[in-house]
């Protein structure tokens, strides 16, 4: 009994004793410089593959930044949390990643958690960086910046451009008024629309607890006679709605925002449907261009196939963003309070540039990203840039 | 013309939930428990025919025949549920009510995170086993999904009636629904009945899967989980315990969905439909179809 116990004794040593020598390989530091991310989104429930994918990306970053030796001759770690998209998971979340020495944060995923925590993070003056929270709200305090467009950007947007290149006159739109995404730009969308002259002949509404049949949403717009249908919306009821107007024998345009990427791949057999269905994105997985394919292929091999989505895209160049920052502040010391990072990292945020998987970002003091969104449309299966 | 279309497309919509109500309706006509988890068998058969048919499934295959694969997700459901009966609910036969209702809630969950790990989150694209093309009446488009659903589920309605009328399993799960003791007395094997229940429910289920999956043509562990709240108002509405009153009650939800959908307000069409359900009870608390003594199962 009692040599049994040594024996299992020195063998914990021997592993610890490993795992230390691995920590040491791993990193070109010391292990003790060691910066902690904490990252904050839903990986599990229904929102779950959002948080996945940013959880999965945010690694898949930190580990290639690592690999090349660190930033400013830090490690970086990234702990992921879960909040299943609900706010008081969210906040202990946040609570539990500060006690695991987190001295900044990539969250959270979705919107709503995103706004309980903000003031908290605020409070506490936590550097916080949203991939994808892109309710107002997300961004309202100085410590806090996003990857991201806000809704009412991508919902200006769409109305520019539906008008500046004479899509459509009259128009049909279905969102999803219980979710704050698809309502922030159809809000948007509407008021510029109507300041631009542009038709809304129908908006149809409908909440996630009934987003699988819009035979009737779509009957309501055709009858309407609209010609083109604003989908600013996710892609699993994106491919439900071309599937159901397929079926209905409806001929209209479809147009619609980032939450679109995707749409090709979740309509299986269908795909023929969502030809030329127009889109305004930063980053689709499909994209040829050098930076986007290599994030592509990276994401793909690590991660069994699957394709990363816009807010893993989003996380990337989240935790890419947070590098540049670091050395934009000439942060060397991992061992710096989280409230001194924050103040150095809010000037760096406003003076940096990156060019990152989702476009070419700048940043003013609001905490809003300045990029450009890019009009694509599905042509033989696969997203071409217009214009 | 344009209620007509929505019309049609609420009786389609119906025909799903009452072959859900369906087994709901037989499982608490039997048993009195309520099997919340039904909807999430309803899943796991719409997943069980995606994975048989996708071409992963056997390496270097194109995907099993859609026949084939139909059978083997019907064939994984029956043995769910059975298996589910005899691990979950079996050792509760005589436990209260609130006992066993929580008991079917957790199985709920256990099924729906079964399929999160295996399957992860993201909504699946499910082909469609329907392979002809639909109708087209005087302007009006009928997809050949709805004309299947509906067929199926006059049949299945048909079959099962039948079934229970004339052949003695039927009339043992008849004789159990009525009086549990006096049947056992009567040397009818209960515990056989009650699984016999159960593979038909969840038999019934991956049917109800595998067309619900083909009308909207996606599957994500929580597929089951809004249509199985609906059609258990759809079995309570038509009177539960009574196999017609799931039929009707399933379509006339399906109904009241599309036109409060189509005339009254899209976002409020859930409440809608608990209102009415409400309201039904309070008039009628036993459902359109349920009487006492009526046929039971």
């Amino acid at each position: 009994m009692k040599n049994g116990k040594k024996i299992l004794a020195a063998a914990l040593s021997l592993v610890m004793g490993l795992s230390l020598c691995a920590c040491n390989n791993g990193g070109s530091g010391s292990d003790k410089n060691e910066l902690i991310i904490g990252g904050i989104g839903p990986m599990t429930g229904p929102t779950a593959q959002y948080g996945n994918g940013v959880m999965n990306a945010a690694q898949l970053a930190v580990e290639e930044i690592n690999a090349a030796g660190g930033v400013n001759g830090m490690t970086l770690k990234f702990i992921p949390q879960d909040d299943e998209n609900v706010s008081e998971k969210a906040e202990n979340a946040y609570n539990s990643l500060k006690d695991s020495g987190a001295k900044l944060i990539i969250g959270t995923v979705t919107s709503t958690p995103c706004k309980a925590i903000s003031p908290l993070t605020k409070n506490d003056n936590m550097f916080m960086l949203t991939p994808s929270g892109s309710a107002v709200e997300c961004v309202q305090f100085d410590n806090a910046f996003r990857i991201c467009f806000s809704d009412p950007n991508q919902g200006i947007a769409a109305a520019q451009y539906i008008k500046n290149n004479n899509v459509a006159s009259k128009i049909g739109v279905i969102y999803d008024s219980s979710d704050v995404y698809s309502s922030g730009i159809y809000e948007k969308f509407r008021t510029e629309a109507a300041s631009l002259g542009l038709e809304i002949v129908s908006s149809q509404a409908f909440t996630s607890d009934s987003n699988k049949d819009f035979s009737v949403q779509l009957q309501q717009i055709k009858s309407a006679g609209a010609d083109l249908i604003f989908l600013p919306i996710y892609y699993q009821e994106a491919a439900l709605i071309l599937t159901q107007a397929h079926n209905a024998g409806l001929e209209t345009k479809f147009f619609g925002c980032d939450g679109l990427d995707g749409v090709i791949k979740q309509l299986g057999n269908d795909a023929a449907y969502a030809e030329g269905v127009m889109l305004l994105t930063a980053y689709t997985s499909d994209s040829k261009e050098e930076k986007s394919a290599a994030f592509t292929k990276a994401y793909s091999e690590k991660y069994n196939d699957s394709n990363p989505n816009q807010f893993a895209a989003d996380a990337y160049d989240a935790v890419y963003t947070i590098k540049v920052a670091l050395e934009k502040a000439d942060v060397k010391d991992a061992s710096i309070s989280a409230s001194e990072l924050c103040d150095l990292l809010k000037k760096a945020m406003t003076e940096i540039e990156v060019d990152g998987v989702t476009g070419h970002m700048v940043w003013d003091e609001s905490g809003e990203p300045t990029k450009d969104p890019k009009a694509m449309q599905i042509v033989d299966g696969a997203y071409t840039a217009l214009d | 013309m344009s209620f007509l279309t929505y019309l049609l497309s609420g009786v389609s919509l119906g025909s799903i939930y009452a072959l859900i109500a369906l087994g709901y309706t037989m499982v608490y006509g039997i048993s009195r428990m309520l099997n919340f988890a039904h909807g999430d068998v309803i899943m796991i058969g719409a997943f069980t025919l995606w994975t048989a048919a996708s071409p992963s499934f056997f390496p270097g295959n194109p995907g099993l025949p859609t026949a084939v694969s139909i059978l083997i997700s019907i064939l994984v459901c029956t043995l769910l549920g059975v298996l589910i009966e005899k691990i979950a609910y079996k050792p509760l036969r005589n436990a209260s009510s609130l006992a066993v209702l929580i008991t079917a809630i957790g199985v709920s969950y256990f099924l729906q995170n079964i399929a999160l790990l295996i399957f992860g989150s993201d909504a699946k694209a499910f082909n469609s086993v329907v392979s002809f093309p639909g109708l087209e009446i005087g302007g009006m488009k009928i997809s050949a999904e709805t004309i299947v659903t509906i067929t199926v589920g006059v049949l299945i309605m048909v079959g099962l009636s039948l079934f229970i009328k004339f052949s003695k399993q039927g009339k043992a799960m008849l004789a159990v629904s009525e009086d549990k003791g006096a049947a056992q007395l009567m040397g009818i094997n209960v515990n056989s009945t009650i699984s016999l229940t159960f593979a038909i429910g969840s038999a019934l289920a991956a049917v109800a899967g595998i067309l619900y999956c083909s009308v909207f043509p996606q599957v994500s562990p929580y597929t089951g989980a809004m249509p199985g709240i609906k059609a258990f108002v759809a079995a309570v509405f038509g009177g539960i315990g009574s196999i017609p009153g799931a039929m009707v009650g399933g379509i006339l939800l399906g109904i009241i969905e599309n036109l409060s959908k189509a005339y009254i307000s899209t976002e409020m069409v859930d409440a809608i439909v608990f209102a009415v359900l409400i309201l039904v009870l309070l008039v009628k608390p036993t459902g359109i179809m349920g009487k006492k003594m009526t046929e039971k199962v």
